[in-house]
């Protein structure tokens, strides 16, 4: 049955396609709450370039599963138009309304040519409607994937970007950790200075913890973890930024910073650090 | 019988595990090591790790050991060029080879012997 139907259905589409394009533009032009020139120039063009897609398919195809690789194309498409939209920022509705917006002229259009055949009006108008609301969820779909693509990248920049290990002398790099550490964010933090360690051959860092709010004994338990991996690779580590609030937690909490440095400002552990990397420190005379 | 080479710099005593060690050759390692410090009269070892993926706890221990033999027969053993993974690894373990000098690189290792000498 759908072998004949797709067939009129195209031909109905190639026969009438400047008519059905003007119509469901101005239905799509009307709806929209942005409107532009270079927005409508953009709809324009998707439209035109997926209505003779869509025909071309059912022609060659000869069937509505739109998850058949005959349909490859046309979901790339639409993939691509989800994508444009998401990053202009439309929402998912909207996205999904180009789709959705065909239907009605498309029907209407339908019952005009095929009037004389109530019965194939009926099986193409079922067999169209189930392809383009497929069609018009694969949008949305497309659109929320792009979306948790978009987070998911944000997450991680978000991730590295807290933890920079910047080098502040040959052979001292500084960690200035901001915020609550958790045990992913440790991790990557532990890891970042390690690998820095070893490109930069930096044989101290400072970790500065000016920035943290709290520190409990799991956050305590992290820091002595990665002070000693770096003892291990043979880089020394000092401890900096210890507000009086966080010594006495530590204590209370008998965390045994014994065998780590550690120093009350970031610039006391940098003045330590260039002494031991053997760099000497005096301040000049100052003229004015 | 499989050998780890140890190769002799001056007073230092050089070892760069490049295979995976396995018990048997760990051990033979801590025999040819000490058999050498005493023959060399060597003041320092350098073994230098840094091709090794993989340290497990067994591993661990056999460098500490041999450290504090090697601190026994008045050698200074120091073990350089550790992995970032391996490190995690070890302190997750909970091994953090107290007592064992580390470094970047060998050329860290023997400045910072040479320095511990003088």
């Amino acid at each position: 049955m759908s072998m004949a139907t797709t067939g009129l259905l195209a031909k109905t589409l190639n026969e009438h396609q400047a008519t059905l394009l003007e119509v469901w533009l101005g239905g799509m032009l009307s709806r929209m709450v942005r409107r532009d020139k270079v927005a409508e120039g953009e709809i324009r063009q998707q439209a035109t370039r997926f209505l003779p897609e869509v025909a071309a398919t059912l022609e060659r195809s000869q069937n509505y599963e739109f998850n058949s690789p005959a349909w490859a194309d046309v979901r790339q498409t639409l993939a691509e138009i989800s994508m444009g939209r998401l990053r202009q920022g439309y929402s998912s509705t909207d996205t999904a309304a180009f789709i959705f917006s065909l239907k009605e002229p498309l029907f209407e259009l339908v019952r005009q040519t095929m009037a004389h055949e109530p019965d194939t009006i009926t099986t193409v108008m079922t067999e169209a409607g189930t392809l383009f609301d497929r069609m018009g969820l694969f949008t949305i779909e497309e659109y929320q994937r792009g979306r948790e693509s978009v987070i998911m990248r944000q997450q991680q920049e978000l991730l590295e970007l807290s933890t920079p290990v910047v080098q502040l002398w040959k052979d001292v790099l500084a960690l200035p950790l901001i915020g609550t550490l958790d045990s992913a964010r440790t991790q990557v933090v532990m890891e970042n200075l390690l690998q820095k360690i070893i490109e930069t051959g930096a044989s101290i860092a400072i970790i500065d913890i000016t920035g943290v709010p709290t520190v409990d004994t799991l956050v305590a338990q992290h820091l002595l973890k990665t002070v000693a991996a770096a003892r291990l690779m043979g880089a020394d580590c000092i401890i900096s930024g210890i507000r009086p609030q966080i010594a006495q937690t530590i204590v209370h909490l008998g965390v045994n910073l014994e065998d780590v440095t550690t120093k009350a400002t970031l610039a006391d552990a940098f003045l330590v650090a260039l002494k031991r990397v053997g760099a000497n420190v005096t301040r000049a005379e100052q003229t004015f | 019988m499989e050998h780890i080479p140890i190769l002799k710099m001056g007073n230092l005593l050089l070892v760069t595990i490049q295979v995976d060690m396995h018990d048997r050759l760990a051990m033979t390692l801590q025999d040819d090591l000490t058999t050498r410090i005493v023959k060399d009269h060597a003041s320092g070892v350098l073994i230098d790790i840094s091709a090794l993926d993989i340290v497990d706890s067994f591993i661990g221990r056999m460098i500490s050991n041999t450290a504090a033999m090697a601190r026994i027969l008045d050698a200074r053993t120091v073990l350089v060029g550790m992995q970032p993974a391996v490190a995690i690894t070890l302190v997750e373990l909970g091994l953090t080879l107290h007592g064992v000098q580390t470094a970047l690189n060998v050329e860290k290792g023997i400045s910072l012997l040479q320095r511990n000498a003088t």
